[in-house]
């Protein structure tokens, strides 16, 4: 039994009785990180001595009967892509292994106001780009079901240790599939939501029109907690949307009645392994059980997703990772005879294969000649894939399908290959593409791992989605399974 | 037909300022012709009357207040440097 096994409302509830103290909730998550972290490997920066003297501040705020914020006392871990200030920041890559933020990504202050505790920086695929974590410049972390097996990416480390036990909660950020994939092998809930929800200030950006920052957890009641913080208006970002934040907690009625579920034929076909599609057929059972009706509905321009994401995402990181040219912060090569060459050299040296081959790629793909065949062609995809879902959200509330094709595969299976990695995520780049919010819950498992459920909302509509999955969950208890590390 | 050779790869990397190896250029090859072959699918789409898609959402010109704020100070600026002096962040020559 851990302490994380209870809700946040829950261990609020035991935080006011006084049965336990924000300290003993640090301790749980030092414990637990002593314990399994020469296996798993999600973290690659801990903050113990701030870490527990917040709780100690915390605690005393608590004896003093004040004001408590949203997730008072609660430990978190951030994706290492998330600026905090005066706590290494690397992105996973040795370009920016010494990087100390002289600033907190606004996603970092709403957390210290909401009195949530940071216990570490999480691992990743260096700058967001995979789909595995093998992509870090620095470790792999492991499958907590299975050491063998990777843990999803890019935030293979916040979905690891929020499936280890070493916290609670845990931010990532989701381009292309980046929480919800992960998520999904690691059998917790994480969430993308819509494009502009989350303000991107502090986010090291890897492609600027479809990154967001995203909560993870073991429960959709924690997941809504952590949205509730994070979410709304940022002077700083521009794209972030000035439309108000529900109340998402009040969303998780338990009612879906009614509910007009679309289930697009394309997330069921080519690709998808038998347990995976078996395992949403099941799930839709389930909700229809709870009073939901559901329907096949086609995305017809699905099969262009990875191919658009791709060309786009690749382009946006390309103009974005130029800024890492060993003159202002990171690394700086020691052998370089001029200015150009320190350039070339710092970047070669800093950078590892798959963002040095995304970085080409894009560079080609915006180059004078080709801009027109690839760049501005996927940007006429796009708009035809963001118009297959508003076709089908006009006459269904979610759309439901599997997170991932394949439950979690094992480490060094599709390295060697980029583009057999690149198909793993086929189901979760359309949702960014079209810039709509989608979560992967616990949904079943296959000879022991976990697989994930994929509902996705309309623009904004957060709050059904987590009333959705939140019904599913209470029918259920895949949520409730841990892994035996 | 390859869809882009060895000498294309070798630019394109002059031009993102990265250096790379005959060996690393022939592998880059291989790769992002097998991924740019694979983006060629999107040929199959007429596009012709199709508007492109930059942003998702339906906002533009943000604009705020023109207030002044404080600055970031130097020794901020200058405390992930990895040279500078007199406050001043140093590059090697840019002209041998």
């Amino acid at each position: 039994m851990s302490l994380f096994d209870h809700k946040v409302s829950e261990l609020h509830s035991m935080l006011h009785k006084k049965e336990i103290s924000v300290s003993d909730l640090v301790d749980e998550s030092f414990k637990r990180i002593s314990e399994v972290e020469d296996k798993v490997q999600a973290f690659l920066t801990l903050d113990e001595e701030n870490a527990r003297r917040k709780a100690k501040e915390l605690d005393e705020k608590l004896a003093k009967e004040q004001e408590f914020g949203l997730l008072f006392g609660m430990p978190i871990g951030i994706k290492d892509n998330i600026v905090t200030k005066g706590l290494r920041t690397t992105c996973a890559s040795k370009i920016l292994y010494n990087f100390d933020p002289i600033y907190d990504a606004t996603v970092m202050q709403r957390l210290h106001e909401a009195d949530a505790i940071t216990i570490g920086k999480l691992n990743m695929d260096e700058f967001a780009m995979g789909s595995s974590t093998e992509n870090s410049g620095f470790q792999s972390t492991r499958n907590p079901w299975d050491l063998e097996r990777v843990p999803g990416g890019s935030s293979g480390g916040s979905a690891a240790a929020v499936a280890a036990g070493e916290v609670p909660f845990a931010l990532g950020s989701d381009t292309g599939g980046s929480i919800r994939q992960p998520a999904a092998f690691c059998g917790v809930v994480g969430l993308k939501p819509t494009y502009g929800r989350v303000s991107r200030f502090g986010l090291v950006a890897f492609a600027s029109s479809l990154d967001q920052i995203g909560p993870i957890t073991r429960t959709v009641e924690d997941n809504a907690y952590l949205l509730q913080v994070i979410a709304g208006l940022d002077p700083m970002d521009s794209t972030s949307a000035n439309i108000d934040v529900p109340d998402y907690v009040s969303a998780l009625t338990g009612d879906i009645k009614g509910l007009k579920i679309a289930v697009p034929k394309e997330y069921l076909g080519e690709g998808v392994s038998e347990e995976v599609r078996q395992s949403v057929l099941d799930a839709l059972k389930v909700l229809e059980g709870l009073g939901a009706t559901w329907e096949e509905v086609s995305l017809p321009h699905s099969k262009y997703a990875l191919a658009t994401y791709y060309l786009l995402s690749s382009s946006e990181a390309s103009a974005n990772l130029a800024r890492f040219d060993g003159v202002r912060y990171g690394y700086r090569t020691d052998n370089a005879k001029n200015l150009i060459d320190m350039y070339k050299q710092t970047r070669s040296e800093g950078f590892g294969n798959e963002v040095k081959r995304r970085i080409m790629l894009g560079t080609f793909a915006l180059s004078s000649g080709y801009y027109d065949a690839y760049y501005k062609k996927a940007q006429k995809v796009r708009t035809l894939i963001k118009q297959d879902f508003e076709k089908v959200f006009e006459k269904y509330d979610v759309i439901i399908g599997p997170t991932t094709p394949t439950p979690a595969f094992k480490i060094g299976e599709k390295t060697s290959d980029p583009l057999t990695m690149y198909a793993n995520d086929i189901l979760t780049i359309p949702v960014n593409l079209a810039g709509v919010p989608g979560i992967s819950i616990p949904c079943g498992f296959s000879n022991g791992l976990p697989l994930g459920l994929q509902i996705i909302g309309k623009h904004f509509d957060e709050s059904t989605i987590y009333r959705v999955a939140h019904a599913f969950e209470q029918a259920t208890d895949y949520h409730k399974q841990k892994p035996a590390l | 037909m390859s869809r882009i050779s060895i000498e294309q790869v070798k630019h394109v990397a002059h031009l993102a300022r990265l250096a790379i190896t005959d060996e690393e250029a022939e592998m880059f090859t291989k790769q992002l012709d097998a991924i740019i072959t694979f983006a060629e699918q999107l040929n199959e789409l007429d596009t012709e009357n199709v508007p492109p898609t930059s942003h998702v959402l339906d906002m533009k010109n943000v604009m705020r207040e023109d207030v002044p704020t404080p600055g970031i100070p130097v020794e901020d600026v200058l405390k992930n440097a990895p040279d500078h002096k007199d406050g001043q962040i140093r590059v090697p020559a840019i002209l041998e």
